[in-house]
């Protein structure tokens, strides 16, 4: 590679490497495509899971649901990272391309061509760095993540359909013309050589992080932000103390409150051990792309419902003891509420619940996000 | 021309309602996720391509054209890889409080990575060198 001649305005025509090219660039970006695809589709899923009073809630089938889904949606965006980089480097010199000089109308197609780049490499970038943030509990920023990534992640994909759009006749001639093979074993890197470097390099970031969700990949994934470890063989989001309910979730006085309009049921610990008890494998799955099995034990929500006299087409409202953070009181929709495999767990790996997991008792529920896995559950209360 | 229209109208629709949903963010919110947006741009644009190019201009001149491809490969992998993972290679997310966070050394975990990706471009050589050998030997032409 020449440098620019001059240095201080680089022209588009200085970037001489043979290796930037449409046919690579091309082919690097229908799988860039697909990862923003499967992260999209995968994330519009998680927003309706957390939507509170949809009218039409999420099946509570297959169990695993959530930690498929979600799971996928942060290996697509972290193997989007280095087709990305790969990608942009490809066309940078496209920066540095004059605008069209004179008539008006490819001057305004040049700039709203600009502008349209603009827009999808900033809602891309910003994609990807704010969800491998917040995979990692990293919040730099004051806006808040799921509100904003959700509103970028239409921008992004918004922005990358136009792309296509607009470049389809490219794209089109790119696949029309074949990548060759390096002619010589020692002729240096060919633009096969940057594709397969490419998607070698998303494959290494798949395998950094998978292990937070596929337990054979636990000791391989040294990116992963959980091992899949923990107390009770189980890793913990939110701490007891990060909650604020050290003393009232040990409290002997901890009782769990039942109601339904006027009717009232409330129960003790040992009332709930003294029920009859279920055993459940169910995975926790959180938002942030790792999940993991339990063995739950403890009385099926729908027979505590039954106590108040709850409709079958009731929601239910969770309140939890904890003091601080988000998701305090959230709504379990009806169908999730009388599904035979809710619990409200008491036990988790053969042992009580340890404060970090629940103690006293907390809900367990197939295919739901973990943060709607209310712990220190003190309060159930029928929505008529 | 049709489709690309149609396809290009469904993108304008999707983008539009994302930046509806953006501005429904608050201004003050919005205003800090702005700097977010155009932080990613200038740093790519500015610091990450630039960075790219010189590194680039180092190595044409110091590694022999025979091992480029090689070299080229190993750098993309180990640069992008190292990338995705700065959020948990800083660990500014873990906490006192939960030791299930973060867990691992993700320092030694890095090495680890590198000594892999080194590793295993040393023995592409040898590697490569006998399946060119073996194939060459089935047919001679080559190919």
């Amino acid at each position: 590679m020449r440098l620019p001649a001059s240095p201080a305005r680089p022209t588009e025509a200085a970037f001489t490497s043979p290796l930037r090219h449409p046919a690579l660039t091309a082919r690097v970006g229908t799988w860039l495509g697909v990862c923003f695809a499967l992260a999209f589709v995968t994330g519009l899923l998680s927003h309706w899971h957390y939507l509170s009073g949809a009218p039409l809630s999420p099946p509570t089938r297959p169990v695993w649901g959530y930690r498929v889904t979600q799971g996928v949606h942060v290996i697509a965006g972290t193997a989007a990272v280095p087709l990305l980089l790969v990608k942009l480097w490809s066309v940078y010199p496209k920066l540095f391309a004059a605008a069209p000089s004179g008539r008006i109308r490819p001057l305004l197609l040049h700039l709203a061509e600009r502008a349209s780049i603009a827009v999808l490499v900033a809602a891309a970038t910003f994609q990807l760095a704010t969800g491998l943030s917040n995979a990692a509990q990293w919040y730099p920023w004051s806006f808040s993540f799921r509100a904003t990534h959700y509103a970028v992640a239409w921008l992004a994909i918004g922005a990358l359909v136009v792309h296509i759009a607009v470049k389809l006749p490219i794209i089109r001639a790119s696949y029309a013309e074949p990548l060759p093979e390096p002619d010589e074993p020692h002729a240096g890197p060919s633009r096969r050589t940057v594709l397969r470097a490419a998607l070698l390099s998303s494959g290494v970031a798949i395998l950094s992080v998978a292990g937070n969700t596929v337990p054979l990949l636990r000791h391989v994934s040294v990116f992963a932000v959980r091992t899949g470890e923990g107390p009770q063989g189980l890793p913990v989001n939110r701490s007891a103390q990060a909650a604020g309910v050290l003393q009232s979730a040990a409290d002997p006085g901890f009782r769990l409150t039942l109601v339904h309009g006027i009717r009232q049921v409330v129960l003790t610990r040992s009332d709930l051990e003294a029920m009859r008890q279920r055993t459940h494998v169910l995975p926790i799955a959180c938002v942030e792309g790792w999940s993991a099995s339990g063995e739950w034990t403890g009385v099926r929500l729908s027979e505590l419902l039954a106590r108040v006299g709850a409709p079958a087409s009731a929601d239910v409202r969770l309140t939890s003891l904890q003091e601080h953070g988000a998701f305090g009181t959230t709504t379990l929709p009806a169908s999730f509420a009388h599904d035979s495999l809710t619990l409200v767990a008491l036990r988790l790996n053969g042992d009580d619940l340890t404060l970090d997991h629940g103690f006293p008792c907390r809900l367990v529920a197939p295919n739901r996000p973990g943060v709607f896995q209310t712990k220190w559950l003190t309060r159930i209360e029928v929505l008529a | 021309m049709r489709l690309r229209l149609v396809l290009g109208a469904v993108g304008f629709a999707m983008a539009a309602f994302g930046a509806l949903r953006f501005l429904q963010l608050g201004l003050a919110k919005a205003f800090d996720a702005v700097i977010w947006l155009a932080a990613g741009v200038a740093v790519h644009d500015g610091v990450v391509a630039p960075l790219t190019i010189a590194l680039t201009v180092v190595a044409v001149r110091f590694v022999p054209m025979a091992a480029r491809s090689r070299v080229v490969v190993a750098l993309v992998v180990v640069a992008t890889v190292t990338v995705s993972a700065v959020p948990v290679l800083g660990r500014w997310g873990a906490r006192p409080d939960n030791p299930t966070l973060l867990p691992r050394h993700y320092g030694l975990g890095w090495l680890a990575f590198l000594a892999v990706v080194v590793l295993v471009t040393l023995l592409s050589v040898p590697v490569g060198r006998a399946l060119r050998g073996r194939r060459s030997r089935v047919s001679p032409s080559g190919r």
